[in-house]
């Protein structure tokens, strides 16, 4: 990518986390003080399980430079497969990604255990060092997210409103974003 | 003014007080020259000022009073200080006496007894004596004064007060010997006030049905083997320093760094039993060598070029997953060498330390390290054997408590039970477990009262909020110094509170503290809060505490969310502050955009049966079912084979001497006795549905015959079997056999054992390595046991046994001593070098024998292999019934593999024996109880709680493509027959969302991780916030 020489350039990584393996394994890479990139934010699941493929894709679309899944050791899920589930929703946005353009290596699946704290620094050591490689999200326009954007596109209508309309509608799906993209 | 003219005294005798008064001899005046003369006067009290009142008694001058109280003879009258008949008094002693008699003022005006303050004093803290021997005395740093001669015609302070370097000097010669000093700082400085120092010991009257003694174990105390220089030479660490040097909240917060200089150490060497298996401890610890092999581990992650060095006699590895451990430590560049070390020596100038150790081959070798750890044993507890000696429980000879093989737990008083390390060393699952046999054997023997003192939480009703706009109320903990110093929390507060929807943001010390969580419980108050973040630590540990405040609150626990600015912020981004700040204002801006759309959620309740399916009648089920039994529930006890009893029915006596088939048959005619408890032999489970609380199975006989019970938990106890590998002539040569098989010819007298001249054990016949790398853990005890037996009914008789590891673990070693002792011959063997076994002719084993450094060959009559334990028959079609996940080595996995030893992942479903992993008698039985303990805290319920976190249809868009019901893990979705769509049992969903993401039309939702909850933390973080 053309920016990825930008040497100040600090990536925005979502990563998708198992309650019961890597969000656990990232509190134990806390408990130990060990050091990684700041470029992660974790969202919990209850198991990998539940990630799904417009999860990922609305992250990048979002704004974030890469998106990854952490589960459990394969044959360790605690809900039996729902790691494996997520190593194919991944691959299937790999595929999707490359249609679009976009580089696949920006979304990836790992594993660990729960005791696994070093390997949980391990692996966002090295995926941030993979997403300093490929450089900004291109969907990302300088200095303005394309949320944001498709936010003020869609007049602030972008969350649902209220809570009670989500628990009549927990499906709702959020305003479109399409309008957005570039490219 | 020119002289003073005085007399000469002499003192008298002493009065009724001991006090000698001056007494003034007649006629001896003289004079001193002066201009100025001062009085020094000297007090009194003026003792007319108590003759109005009445009933103040008094003692001379002074007003009586009662020492502890200062309550003069009559009510409501105080005295204290000069007055008091100690008085005159120093301005200290006449502050204290103001202070006590202020507080007895206040309890006489409040109407309460006069209780004396101080009549329970402190306990005076007193240097250990032997502490004190190890210190050399050092005179008191002289005070420098100021010369006489210039102190003439002045006013200079005499003393002139220490230097800095004088006073640290001075400072040092501290013995530490008092821990605490009263100085009452810490009272000051703790915001909630929760120190409190006058709290004294108190002694409580408690009548209970039953004691459980879970009094741990004592660290050994390495100091006590000189010959290792620990506390002579500093870069000498016992374990358990090592551990908490290797700890993040440790003394050096985590860097290895040897105390002698403060120098990473590269050389770095453990010495494995140091304390256990020698002459005054005949036993093993069982914990050192997994312990030894993780600080090892976490050595080279701390310090990334050391390799380090384990000196050790065997690697004890018999836990569950402890062999591909200690192999993991192996890849990582630990280096295991079988030598026990005699001594440590110290370089003088570099504080390195030398090792002197002998290799196998017997050649000697020095090796330089900059830090050793010494691997220090368990001993029993003290404070454990005080308090048997109190109960009157028998110890053993190594002065842990005696407990009995076939009744683990029980102590040799009726109705106390010892759990843990103070019977045996043992490691946290093996505690673990014991804790929930102990709770267990209590319900059994308090089966009449339970229920009986038991007290439910009362909380408000739950405020209706659907109907309100989003009212976020944000907390940001500093916890302590772990965020704040990091951090910037009072910026972090203050983004908050610029976020949509939120109505107060604040930052405090403690969210969990008490104060903090009685503020949220004012916020929620005053701002009608609906919905509350707490930006600290990690929800897995202090969800729970915050969301029993939201419902003590009024709200739902559901409408809670957590922001992980610690454990995922602070501590591992300290280097780069600001990041973790901007890190942190973008977490809790995530968690502010989940929050607004959270549910209330409900619990159900749902009631369940009463009742329990034990799969498996061998020794664990056998006991888990009578222990459910003895606690009242019914019980079906299912069996594969004709007959109770499993393998132990093979056994003949154990290592202890004891022969099961005893145990077997008592607990066989109990469970026969008890009304509540059905047998089905020679059936299997055929069929399993429903969810805790509510299984309903079918029971299938070998005629066919299906029994359908409905049941609230079940335990699957179906034991292990022996796997007959293909190694070492096995079943191609009659004279090779297995440990099994050796029990049951020394059962039936068997004439190829009783007449056979040598013997030889293979331990390890195909385990730790290729497709066995485990351990089966019994099969050293197993050996041992037989080499013994065989050794003792003929002496005469050469027994050899090859073992790769001997693990004898914890009081078992008495026994490897003893086998050595009788003669028994134990040769050790590497996965490259095994022994070779003739395939024909005479029977002969080969092997090479690293002492002599060549290979023999000896004749043998008889061989035993210790073969691998495989999981038991059906196990792999049991584990696809009850979707409990099995693990590589076939054993059924646990939920947790320290804390939750015997629950599955799947609530309701428990393991115990040898299902588990392989274990021997008296390990199993222990278990066993254990997995009757959980079940039993299910059955005890009269109704479970589910629901929440759930996974729930939409039937209006609903398809009934089948997706759902095809990759749901545990089978819930189902085609509702009347409406033809798919359905969901709450109770029965286990929460992983599988469906949802599946789903093609998106019909299914997953409470509280819905798509706009999971949409809106991503949106939230690119979210700008002017």
């Amino acid at each position: 990518m053309a920016d990825a020489a930008q040497p100040d350039f600090e990536p925005e990584i979502i990563v998708f986390a198992c309650h019961y393996c890597a969000y656990a394994a990232a509190d134990l890479a806390g408990v130990m003080r060990l050091d990684y990139p700041s470029s992660i934010r974790i969202i919990k699941l209850p198991c990998t399980g539940k990630l799904e493929v417009i999860h990922l894709l609305r992250a990048i679309e979002a704004g974030a430079d890469g998106v990854y899944a952490a589960g459990c050791l394969e044959g360790e899920c605690h809900y039996l497969k729902g790691n494996l589930w997520a190593r194919q929703r991944v691959n299937h946005v790999k595929k999707l990604l490359t249609e679009m353009g976009l580089e696949p290596e920006r979304v990836e699946m790992y594993n660990m255990s729960s005791a696994m704290g070093v390997r949980f620094a391990e692996v966002a050591n090295e995926f941030t060092a993979r997403i300093k490689e490929l450089g900004p999200n291109p969907v990302k326009r300088k200095g303005v997210s394309p949320y944001a954007a498709a936010r003020e596109a869609a007049s602030e209508i972008a969350l649902p409103e209220d809570t009670d309309t989500v628990a009549d509608q927990p499906n709702r799906p959020l305003a479109p974003l399409a309008t957005t993209k570039e490219g | 003014m020119t002289a003073i003219r005085l007399q000469r005294c002499k003192l008298g005798e002493p009065d009724e007080r001991g006090r000698r008064r001056p007494e003034p001899i007649p006629g001896a005046f003289f004079e001193i020259p002066c201009e100025t003369v001062i009085f020094a006067v000297g007090q009194a009290i003026v003792g007319d000022f108590a003759q109005g009142l009445a009933g103040v008694g008094l003692e001379g001058d002074q007003v009586k009073t009662d020492d502890s109280t200062l309550a003069t003879g009559r009510p409501g009258v105080f005295a204290g200080g000069d007055a008091s008949p100690k008085g005159p008094l120093t301005a200290i002693e006449a502050i204290a006496a103001g202070r006590k008699g202020a507080a007895s003022v206040h309890n006489y005006l409040r109407g309460e007894q006069l209780v004396s303050l101080w009549s329970n004093p402190l306990p005076e803290a007193r240097p250990d004596d032997a502490e004190v021997k190890k210190v050399t005395r050092q005179e008191r740093s002289p005070m420098p004064e100021h010369p006489g001669a210039e102190r003439r015609r002045n006013w200079v302070e005499v003393r002139e007060g220490y230097t800095e370097e004088q006073a640290i000097a001075e400072a040092k010669r501290c013995l530490q010997c008092a821990v605490c000093s009263e100085c009452m700082e810490c009272a000051r400085i703790c915001p909630p006030k929760a120190l409190i120092h006058e709290e004294r010991d108190s002694e409580l009257d408690l009548e209970v049905g039953a004691v459980v003694l879970a009094t741990g174990y004592d660290a050994y105390d390495p100091g006590s083997k000189g010959e290792y220089g620990y506390r002579r030479y500093p870069n000498v660490l016992s374990a358990l320093e090592y551990e908490r040097m290797l700890s993040a909240s440790g003394p050096t917060i985590g860097e290895v760094k040897r105390p002698s200089d403060g120098a990473h150490p590269h050389n770095v060497a453990f010495i494995q039993c140091v304390g256990s298996r020698d002459q005054k401890h005949d036993y093993c610890s069982s914990v050192c060598c997994i312990y030894a092999n993780k600080q090892a581990m976490l050595t080279t992650d701390h310090v990334p070029d050391c390799s380090p060095d384990v000196f050790l006699m065997d690697m004890r590895a018999q836990g569950k997953g402890f062999d591909l451990f200690y192999q993991r430590a192996v890849d990582r560049g630990v280096n295991f060498i079988r030598s026990r070390p005699s001594a440590i020596k110290e370089d003088p100038l570099t504080k390195d330390l030398l090792i002197n150790w002998e290799d196998e081959q017997g050649v000697l070798h020095q090796n330089r390290y900059d830090m050793v750890v010494l691997s220090v044993g368990l001993e029993p507890a003290r404070k454990g054997q005080e308090a048997a000696g109190r109960l009157g429980i028998a110890l053993n000879r190594h002065g842990f408590c005696d407990l009995k093989e076939f009744d683990p737990l029980q102590s040799s008083r009726e109705g106390v039970f010892v759990i843990g390390p103070f019977s045996e060393p043992k490691d946290i699952p093996d505690s673990v477990a014991q804790g929930s046999a102990a709770a267990a054997r209590v319900m059994a023997q308090l089966a009449d009262s339970r229920g009986t003192l038991t007290a439910e939480p009362v909380y408000p009703p739950e405020r209706d909020v659907s109907d309100e706009e989003p009212r976020v109320g944000v907390f940001v903990c500093h916890c302590g110094s772990n965020i704040a110093s990091v951090v910037d929390v009072k910026d972090v507060a203050e983004h908050a509170a610029k976020l949509p929807g939120v109505q107060c943001s604040t930052d405090t010390t403690y969210v969990c503290a008490n104060d903090s969580l009685q503020l949220i419980r004012e916020k929620i108050a005053e701002h009608d809060l609906n919905r509350v973040v707490v930006a600290s630590c990690t929800p897995r540990t202090h969800e729970p505490i915050f969301q029993s405040t939201l419902r003590e609150a009024g709200l739902n626990p559901f409408l809670f969310e957590m922001a992980n600015i610690r454990d995922q912020d602070s501590w591992v981004h300290k280097k780069e502050p600001d990041k973790a700040t901007a890190k942190a204002r973008d977490l809790v801006r995530m968690s502010v955009a989940r929050a607004r759309l959270l549910a209330p959620l409900s619990k159900i309740d749902v009631p369940l049966t009463h009742s329990a399916l034990v799969i498996g009648g061998g020794i664990a089920g056998m006991t888990a079912a009578g222990s459910l039994g003895d606690m009242g529930y019914e019980v079906h006890l299912v069996e594969r084979a004709s007959q109770l009893g499993g393998r132990v029915l093979q056994v003949g006596r154990t290592i202890r001497g004891n022969d099961p088939a005893r145990i077997l048959a008592t607990l066989e005619q109990r469970l026969i006795d008890n009304p509540n408890i059905h047998i089905y032999l020679d059936s299997h489970l055929a069929d399993f549905h429903g969810f805790v609380g509510n299984f309903s199975s079918v029971i299938e006989d070998k005629d066919g015959r299906r029994t359908p019970v409905d049941h609230g938990v079940i335990i699957v106890a179906i034991g292990a079997r022996e796997e007959r590998v293909d190694l070492y002539q096995l079943d191609r040569r009659p004279g090779v056999v297995t440990e099994m098989d050796l029990e049951r010819m020394l059962k039936e007298h068997d004439p190829r054992v009783t007449e056979a001249g040598s013997v030889g054990f293979v331990l390890c016949a195909g385990s730790l390595e290729g497709d066995h790398p485990y351990c089966s853990r019994v099969c050293c005890q197993h050996g041992v046991k037989n080499a013994i037996e065989l050794k003792e009914r003929n002496p005469s008789r050469p027994v050899y046994v090859w073992f790769k590891e001997m693990r004898t673990f914890g009081l078992l070693e008495e026994y490897y001593t003893r086998a050595r002792d009788l003669g028994v011959v134990f040769i050790r063997y590497a996965n490259g070098n095994r022994p070779q076994v003739s395939s024909e002719g005479p029977l002969t084993i080969s092997y090479h024998e690293t002492a002599l450094n060549r290979d023999v060959s000896l004749p043998l009559d008889l061989l035993v292999l210790a073969v691998p334990s495989v999981g038991a028959e059906g196990s792999v079609d049991l584990s696809k019934l009850l979707k409990v996940p099995l693990q590589r080595d076939s054993f059924f996995q646990e939920a947790h593999v320290k804390l939750r030893p015997v629950d599955c992942a799947s609530e309701g479903i428990f393991i115990c024996g040898a299902a588990h992993y392989p274990k021997s008698i008296d390990e199993t039985i222990s278990q066993a109880y254990a997995a009757a303990g959980r079940a039993a805290a299910l059955l005890a319920k009269q109704v479970i709680k589910a629901g929440g976190v759930v996974a729930e249809v939409d039937q209006d868009r609903c398809a009934a493509c089948l997706t759902c019901v095809r990759v749901c893990p545990y089978s819930v979705p189902v085609i509702d027959s009347e409406v033809k769509k798919a359905r969901i049992e709450p109770a029965t969903c286990q929460g992983c969302g599988v469906c949802v993401s599946e789903c093609p039309v998106k019909a299914i939702t997953l409470h509280h991780y819905t798509d706009a909850q999971i949409l809106a933390k991503e949106e939230a973080l690119f979210m700008e916030v002017s």
